[in-house]
This record gives structure tokens, sequence and C-alpha cells, in this order.
């Protein structure tokens, strides 16, 4: 750690792991009432644990984000963080909030807490991954203002990289597409079109920039290589995902209501979006394979070549599987979505947070990497969390070509229920894969508290 | 592009016998993407065109073919013109090759206006994305590469601004090539979606 401030990533880094392990724990509630029902009903609501399932993604994610941006920007820009005082209060505001949304969700019925937080006055509430209450929704923005402004401040008072250009024009992507979520227009076909301007455009626009920075910032420490070479294809990355995902987000456009030609421009271009992960892909190889130092922390290698990895597995190949709008008539809204966006997410946005963690955490606890041990059992996660969600996505890949078959393409199609009925194996192995990823991620926890010999600071 | 390539290279004294890529690897890498994104569009049009054969032939007529041929001598001109400005930076003249910028920007501004003329005469006929699939592929391909055309003027611009400040010389090439493979690039998609969608029924 070079800059006193770069600190205040830590409370950031440690909040994203304890969601992420609340994330896990609803997910797993969630796989089980697919197999069981009235598994903890009626406490636990399926739609209840799902919406607190995909917030607490969103949340810890974000979390991630903003500490990686208190940690690379001081770096990045070297100079201290503009107010320290001001990313400490933005901690506590964000998890306040995010804690409350929850045991909101948790303990009062949706419709009531609608009415509880001023639905009425401006009705944004009951849309997927938007449920958050109106409260919420502004405290969101203040602080993601808040924070743009400390990290915008801080890149213009020092050096200009890049990575800190790359990483903000993300940021700030990020808080001004969520504005959309403020808009709800009567008219269901407009409203599904700016719903997905915060949805896509966020994960697949704005979001892969954030990705492509941090990965960039990683790589340059840890294999030494120019600068200007990481920038290079950090600017051809940003590129690429730019023109495919943006005009990509017509493949949420087919059948919504809107011209026909979307069903073309988002095929082709959404076809393409595999292009930039890809590209990540060669660039995260390359750049390890020419690094001009060994790097004592072999972890943080590791995440980083997997985020490239799995981020074209997920996001890249089973985005494409079916993203073409003749496919897509079948497929739409079945668990082969899920199979992505689960495995889109882990590869490309979960994988990458815990690759800043793992290169940073250490340097924030005051050593240039984790003991061997530690690093081992961090290895360990990493290869159990990868490995199962590799099998969640291929249990509801299976789960969904047969529902699409059974449901959708059959002769005789099956009601969308008695369909499910005939998956349930598919369920019970996606849920035994995720006890597996929950393991791994307890295995994650635990390297953070094993002990042994460190390696000093090299700088 | 290749004539730019080789030009150059016939012009630069021949010191090193390795073969060298003309401008900077990632625009080469942005020029592959490029190509591919136009090739499966061109290859959605072919599909489609293959179940609506009467129907593109009818509307194909209806388009401005001379306004397209001009727009093809426009460009094909612009990208001559740029060929002379790298050629001139490789014997140190830089305000000649700022000229032929200049040049190759004024045929690029030419290329737009014939377009803009061309949109405007379409539209009034209410052509249009939901028209006729026709005429979503004509909007679409044209449209994508007219911007294409413009983000090549900014290019060219930049170029012309870095030859007026003598910042290219043999040896220091890599901005003026790199700029020059991605203008060529846009005039090879021109030179296979014109006849595409202008001529070939």
């Amino acid at each position: 750690m070079q800059y006193k401030s770069q600190a205040v990533a830590m409370p950031y880094f440690i909040a994203a792991i304890g969601l992420f392990v609340g994330q896990i724990i609803f997910g797993l509630i969630m796989g089980m009432q697919y197999v069981v029902g009235d598994f903890l009903f009626p406490e636990i609501p399926f739609n209840v644990a799902r919406m607190v399932h995909t917030n607490l993604l969103i949340v810890w994610l974000l979390f991630g984000f903003m500490g990686a941006a208190y940690y690379m920007v001081p770096e990045e820009s070297e100079t201290e963080l503009y107010s320290t005082k001001l990313a400490w209060i933005l901690f506590w505001v964000f998890l306040a909030a995010g804690a409350l949304t929850i045991l909101g969700y948790l303990f009062v019925p949706y419709a009531t807490l609608a009415e509880m937080t001023g639905n009425d006055l401006l009705a944004t509430m009951g849309r997927e991954f938007l449920e958050q209450p109106l409260p919420t929704k502004i405290g969101i923005v203040v602080v993601a203002l808040a924070f743009l402004f400390n990290i915008t401040m801080t890149v213009l008072k020092g050096r200009k990289t890049a990575i800190s250009v790359v990483l903000l024009l993300g940021l700030w992507g990020l808080a001004i597409f969520f504005l959309f979520s403020f808009y709800n227009p009567h008219n269901l076909v407009r409203d599904k079109l700016y719903w997905w301007f915060v949805v896509h455009l966020w994960v697949e626009g704005v979001w892969e920039l954030i990705l492509a920075a941090l990965l960039a910032f990683v790589l340059i420490k840890v294999t030494g290589v120019d600068r200007e070479v990481i920038e290079k294809w950090l600017y051809v990355i940003i590129t690429l995902a730019l023109v495919t995902g943006i005009i990509g987000t017509g493949h949420h456009f087919f059948w919504i209501g809107t011209p026909e030609y979307w069903q073309w421009w988002g095929s082709i271009f959404s076809a393409l979006e595999p292009v930039p992960f890809f590209a990540m892909t060669v660039f995260a190889f390359n750049m390890v394979n020419r690094r001009k130092r060994e790097h004592p922390n072999k972890a943080a290698v590791l995440w980083a070549l997997g985020t490239g990895v799995m981020a074209f597995l997920g996001a890249g190949v089973w985005g494409f599987l079916h993203t073409l709008a003749p496919v897509n008539y079948y497929t739409h809204g079945s668990q082969i979505t899920a199979a992505h966006g689960h495995m889109a997410f882990y590869g490309a946005y979960v994988m990458v947070v815990i690759t800043i963690i793992s290169y940073a955490m250490p340097l924030l606890r005051g050593r240039a990497a984790n003991s061997e041990k530690a690093q081992v059992l961090e290895m360990w996660s990493f290869w159990l969390m990868t490995i199962a969600m590799v099998f969640i996505t291929l249990f509801l890949t299976a789960a969904g070509i047969l529902q699409v078959w059974l449901q959708r393409v059959s002769d005789t199609p099956m009601s969308f229920m008695a369909a499910q009925d005939q998956v349930v194996l598919f369920y019970w192995m996606r849920e035994w894969a995720g006890v597996v990823f929950f393991i791994g991620l307890l295995t994650y926890l635990a390297s953070f508290f094993v002990k042994g010999e460190t390696k000093a600071v090299a700088n | 592009m290749n004539t730019a390539t080789t030009a150059a290279l016939s012009v630069a004294p021949a010191i090193t016998v390795e073969r060298r890529l003309a401008g900077d690897l990632a625009i080469w890498i942005f020029i592959l993407a490029e190509l591919l994104a136009f090739g499966v569009f061109f290859a959605a049009y072919a599909f489609t065109r293959a179940n609506h054969i009467e129907l593109f032939d009818a509307e194909q007529v209806a388009l401005h073919r001379d306004a397209g041929a001009l727009n093809t001598v426009l460009l094909l001109t612009a990208s001559y013109f740029v060929v002379r400005a790298v050629q001139a930076a490789e014997r140190l003249a830089s305000a000649a090759s700022a000229r032929w910028l200049l040049a190759a920007m004024v045929c690029g501004a030419g290329f737009v206006i014939v377009k803009l003329f061309e949109y405007s005469a379409a539209f009034e006929q209410g052509v249009s994305l939901s028209s006729s699939p026709f005429h979503m592929f004509y909007l679409s391909l044209t449209f994508f590469h007219f911007m294409h055309v413009i983000l090549g003027m900014v290019i060219l611009g930049a170029m012309w601004f870095g030859a007026r400040a003598g910042r290219y010389r043999p040896g220091d090439m890599n901005g003026l090539e790199t700029g020059a493979a991605y203008w060529h690039m846009v005039d090879l998609v021109w030179l296979i979606l014109f006849p595409l969608v202008y001529v070939i029924h």
C-alpha cells in the first residue's frame, strides 16, 4: 500500500465478502425451493428469496467496485484520496441503506413496504432487480454521486492514466444509467425498454469498462508488463465492448413490442459481444506469459486468469447460445437464461472483484502476499467455486434445453409447471453444485485467517 | 489497405529485411473485429435476400445507384490521397503530407454530403427501418458504414494536425499508418457494400 488513504478500501472489501455470503445462502434457499416448493414457507417466500439473492449480488459487487476504486485511484493518480472521511461516511450510509432494504424485504410484505416508502408518490418498485424502495434508490444515487465526486477529484488533482479514465467512465456510466430506474412509464413496452437501459447497459456496457480497468490494474501490478502495452489492449477491449454492447441491447427488444428491425440489430451486434471477452482472455494470458517479474501473490494471478476465461465462457459463449432472435424465440426466459446469468455474473464480475481483493487485501494488511498456506487454501476455493459454478451452469443448461423442448418445441407441449416437474433431477444436481460452491466460499473465508510466513512488501 | 502498405514499404529504404506490420497491432485487431461485424451483416443480408429475391430486386432498382457510384469514386480517391500522404511523410515532406490528408478529408466530406441527399430522398419516399426487409438492410448497412466514414474523418483530422506538426517521419510512422489502415478499411467495406446492396441482383 503506497498511500494511507487506500486503507479505506478494506471495509468495502469486507462488506462485499459478507454480503456475498448472504447472497449464496439465499441462493441455496431458493435452489431448495425449486425442488421442495414449501421449504421455509411462509417465512421466506420464493419471490422474496429471489429478490434478496439478486439485490445482494448487485450491492456487494457495488461495494467491491467502490473498494477497488478507493484502492486503485490513489495509486494510479499518485496522490492521497480527496477525502478519506467522505469515503468512510459513505461506507456506513451505503451499508445501513443496504441492510435496511434487505431487512425490509424479509420482514415487511412487499406491498406494505411499497406503501411505507412512498411508492405512491413516485412508482419505481416492483420491477425485477429494481425492487428497491424509493428512499433506497435515492440513497444509491446520493452515495454514487458523492463517491464519484471523491474519486473524480482525486483523479483531477493527480496523474491521469488510461486505467483511471476508463474506470471513471465506467463508474459515471453506472450512476447515469441507474437514473432510468426512476422512470416508469405506463406503456409497458417503454417501461421494459428503459428498464433494460439500466440492466443491460450496466452489465453489458459500463460494468465491462470497470471490469477491464480492474483487470488491467492487477495485471500491471502482478506482471510488470509496460503500462503502454496494457493500456493499448484496454482501449481496444473497451471500444469492442461498447460497440457490441450498446447496440447489443437490442437482443432484449426482440419480443417486447419494439419494431422488428431490433431482431436484426440485436442479433448481429450481440452475436459479437463475445469478441471483447475473448480479447480480454487473450490479453490476460498474454500479459502473464510476458511477465517481467514473479509476483509472490500467485492466487491473485490465478483469479485474474480465471476472470478472463470464465467471463468469456459465461458472458460470451453462454450469451451467444441464445442471443440470436430465431433461437431466442424458443429459449426466451427459460433456464438457459438462468444458466447464462449465473456463469456470466460469476465469471465477469464476481471473479474480477475477488481478483482485486485477492491482490489488494494482503497489501492492505501490510504484506506483499499471503503465506504459502493461505494462498494454497485460496486457490482451493478458486477451484471449488469455479468448478461448482461450471456445474451449476451445465445443469441449468440441461434443464433449460429439456424445458424448452417439453414446453415449447414438442408436438404436444406441456404447461410450465408440468415441464418443471420433468426437470427436477437437474434442479437437485444444481442444488448440490450450489452446496459445493458454498463450501468453496467458506474455504475462501477461511483463507483470510490462515497464518504463516508472509513476504514483506517489496517497494 | 494493401496499396498503402506496399506503397509505403516500397518508398521506405529497405534496411530491415524482416516484414513489418504497418500501423499498430491494436488497429489490426480492431479492423478484424469491424470486418467481422460487417461480414455478419452481409451474410444476414444474403440469407434474407434468398427468401425475398423479387422484393429485394424491385427495391434495389429504386436506389440512387449514381449517387452510390459517385460515392465509390470519392472514397477511392480519398484512399489514394491517404496513400500519397503516407508516402509524403516517408520522404519527410510533412507539409505535402498534410495537404494530401486535407484532400482526403474533402473527399470524405463529399461522401457525407452525397449520402445525406440520398437519405433525405429515401425518407421522403417513405423508406424506413420498418418499411421492408430490404430497406432495413439498406438503411442499417449504409448508416453503420456512414458512421465509420465520420469516425474515419475525425481520425484523418487528427492525422492532419499531426502531419502539420511534423510528427511523422521514417521510423516513426506508427500514428499515420494506423489511421491510414483504418481509413482503407472504411473504403474496403464500401467496395463490398456498394455492389452488394446497390448493384448485384
